[in-house]
Formats: C-alpha cells, structure tokens, sequence
C-alpha cells in the first residue's frame, strides 16, 4: 500500500541552514547536509531544500549544495527559491535534485509550468502555492504571503495540475507558525479535486495534527519545519504514532 | 569490478552514479558498445518518455546491444518498461526482452488513486532469489512512475497499487526494478549491493 510521507523542510541561505536547529548531534549546526543526513537516518520520507538566497550569484553554491547533498543521501529531495527559468531546473536537476518547486514564477507566467514539464517531465515539478484566506475566500499570495493576488486558490490549483504540474506543495499562510493544525478544509477540497498529490504545509504543532491532515485533510504527504528542527516531534516517534494510529506509513 | 551505466537521453543518471559511489563501486557512464560489453554489470537506469527513448537507443544501435549482453543487467523504472516487449506510452514497440505488456495506471477512483503513483510502496511476493536476499520484513522502495508492467511468470516481486503490478522482473541475466533502488533509503542499498554480487 503506498504510504503517506512526511517531509523536513530545511530553509537555506547561501548553503547554510537558515533556522536554528536543536540537535545535539550536529557539529556543525548550519551544515545542511548533515541535517539531511540526520533526517534521511531517521526515516524522513523526503527532504524539500528551499532556498531563502535572494541574488544571482549565490546560486551557484546551491548547485554545489545540491551535489553534496544528492552525494550523502539516499532518499528523494526537492529544491525550491528562486526558480524561474527551465535552465534553472536543468541546472539544479544535474546537479542532483529529484524535483524542484516553483512559486511566485508560475503565477507570474504560468506557461513556464507547462515548459517545464515537457521538458523534464511533470513528475519533477512542483508548484508550491502560498493561500490566504479572505474574508472568507481563499487566494493565492506571493512573496512568501505578503503580496496578494487575484487567483483563487482552488482554481489556480486545478490549471497548475492541467498545465503539468506533477505535485502540490499547498501552504496555508493563516496557519503557517501558529502550531494549530493543518488546514485540513481547504486540502481536503483541493486533493478531492486534483489527480496529483497534494503536499500539505502550515500549521504542524502535535502528531494528531499529522493525523487529522491525512485523514480529514487528505493529504499525501505532510510538510513540517521548525517542529523537527527544534526536537518538539522526532520522526521516527512520529511515524510510530501514525502507524499505530492506522495510518499508512512507511517503516 | 567494471560496472558500465548506458548513457542515453535520460534523466536523472546522476543519481544512479551516486548510489554505486556510496557503496564505494566504480561505474562509467557511457555509449560505447565495447566498453558496455566488457562490463562485468550493466545498468540501465530511467526516466522520461518510452517512445523518445526508443527512438534514441536506436539511432545508436544501443538496442541490438543491450538485448544481445551475458553479464548481469540491471534496468531501473523506465529500464524495465523498455526492457519489455510493448508500453501503451505512445504505443513504444520496446526491446522484447522480457514478453510483458506496460499498461498505464487507471485509477477508478481518483479520489482514492492519483497518478502517478508517487512515494513509498512495498515490495511483496519475493522470489527466492540472490537478488533479493536479506532485505527487511517490509521492503519499502521509492516509486515515481504512471506506467506499470503487468503481472507475469518472470515477475519476482510485486507491488500493490490499484492493482498488484510487477515491481521486479528476471529473465536469464536481466533483472529489472520499476522502483528507483537509488532513492529507497536502505532497501535500496541492499538490493544494488546484491546485484553487484551477482
């Protein structure tokens, strides 16, 4: 039976991790891939790699990023930031990355979703969507939540899927850092609607809430950071959780 | 040990040379017929379309090549599919190597079943062979794929998703795994590492 997965996300800044992280077993606290490691160690499913460097020239040492990780890990990854161009995902994809994710690009000229799977098949984009909700409809935003934009976020859900999309990375800006629970609603609408996977992202405080977004949410997979970053859930306590819970999970 | 990669237009090669690093093997990518047939393995790694990369093999003659090797041959996701005799992917006449169809995923339900089949599956039924030895109770492998080779006599493992599918398939000296061994954590280590001691 194929399994729900549960995915660390690590913020990268010119090839350092970016939030403070909690392990002991770090040396080097900022290293990357040794907290992929850590985490492919302890039975992550995934890996997402998003990186927060705003300017050209840093990207080449996430390339050179990409390439250490790739060499020290054995479980998929995915590489998000700044992509915008289909030689930015052929760039990143030779380096070594399983995927890459788009954002604020696609809603600027969604045609580049459609090139880009053409090019190097859906199964390796993602369209990451950023939604906030409005006096009671839910919209797209950019720029990280703060920039609003006309698309609505089931809608521009379904025309990504069309364009060729091959996952949604879906996150609630309203319940992103407030530790209450995934917003299983507006997941459950939209992976009902879509043929492809919805990644859930946004809100991650306790194990239930993991639960109830693979349950009630319907999600495929559960995207979570600072709750792994700062020890407050540990993965394989986790999956244990869920397992027992009913919840198919990988061991 | 030589262990050759067949070079052709598909994506994600690196991967593959990454894994036989880490279990510290020396492979070659490469197209040149001399070298792949002097390798004491051959890999056949994949991902992206059949019919293009029929089309390719076959301008480079690579398809008489690969169906004529003795060494132990290993195809990987589209590997498998092109090892087989037909894929429904733009209807691909393929390499005949194992007598098997490649259908695509239909799901009934597409609120329960969504393609492609993406994430963690398990391997069940194994055949009794080396390939498959000492793996763990519940060998989860990492699948990304909308096309699937259906059950048949050379299946050695199998895998359930809408329907049970072949995961593994072995004929002679081919063995092939729809799933990416690169990217299965553990299981996958140890189901390159039994091949390489084949």
């Amino acid at each position: 039976m194929l399994t729900k997965r549960i995915i660390p996300c690590l913020d990268i800044k010119e090839g350092r991790t970016v939030k403070g992280v909690n392990f002991v077993e770090l040396r080097d606290a900022g290293d990357p891939v040794e907290l992929a490691k850590i985490y492919s160690d302890e039975g992550a499913d995934e890996l997402v790699f998003l990186d927060i460097t705003a300017t050209v020239d840093k990207r080449k040492t996430l390339a050179e990023l990409v390439t250490k990780v790739a060499k020290a890990i054995n479980i998929p990854f995915t590489v998000g930031g700044g992509i915008s161009t289909v030689e930015d995902v052929k760039v990143l994809l030779n380096a070594g990355a399983d995927k890459i994710s788009i954002n604020s690009s696609a809603v600027k000229n969604p045609q580049i979703i459609n090139e880009m799977a053409a090019e190097f098949g859906s199964q390796c984009i993602v369209v990451a969507i950023d939604t906030r909700n409005v006096d009671g409809i839910d919209f797209v935003h950019t720029h990280g939540g703060r920039k609003a934009t006309l698309l609505k976020t089931q809608e521009w859900a379904q025309e990504v899927c069309d364009r060729g999309a091959g996952e949604i990375l879906l996150t609630s800006m309203d319940h992103d850092g407030t530790k209450s629970g995934f917003s299983n609603e507006l997941l459950a609408e939209i992976s009902s609607a879509l043929s492809i996977p919805v990644i859930a992202s946004g809100g991650a405080g306790t194990m239930g809430h993991f639960k109830d977004v693979f349950t009630f949410g319907k999600a495929d997979a559960a995207l979570a950071a600072s709750i792994f970053h700062f020890k407050e859930i540990g993965i394989p306590e986790l999956k244990r959780y869920l397992s027992d819970s009913e919840i198919s999970i990988r061991k | 040990m030589k262990i050759a990669v067949i070079k052709y237009n598909s994506g994600n090669v690196q991967s593959v040379l990454y894994a036989l690093e880490r279990l510290g093997a020396n492979a070659e990518l490469t197209d040149d017929p001399e070298v792949i047939r002097a390798a004491d393995k051959v890999i056949f790694p994949g991902q992206g379309e059949a019919s293009t990369a029929m089309r390719y093999l076959k301008e480079r003659k690579l398809d008489t090549l690969i169906k004529d090797l003795k060494q132990p041959f290993l195809g990987v996701c589209l590997g498998l599919q092109l090892l087989c005799e037909h894929s429904e992917e733009n209807d691909t006449e393929c390499l005949g190597v194992f007598p098997v169809k490649v259908k695509r995923f239909v799901p009934e339900n597409s609120q329960e079943f969504k393609v492609p089949h993406v994430g963690w599956n398990e391997l069940e039924n194994l055949a009794d062979i080396p390939l498959l030895k000492d793996l763990p109770a519940e060998p989860f492998v990492y699948y990304v794929h909308s096309f699937y080779a259906e059950l048949s006599d050379l299946t050695i493992a199998q895998t359930h998703y809408i329907h049970d599918f072949s995961a593994m398939l072995h004929r002679d000296n081919y063995y092939a795994i729809q799933a990416h061994p690169e990217k299965s954590g553990l299981v996958g280590e140890k189901l390159l590492s039994n091949f390489l001691s084949i």
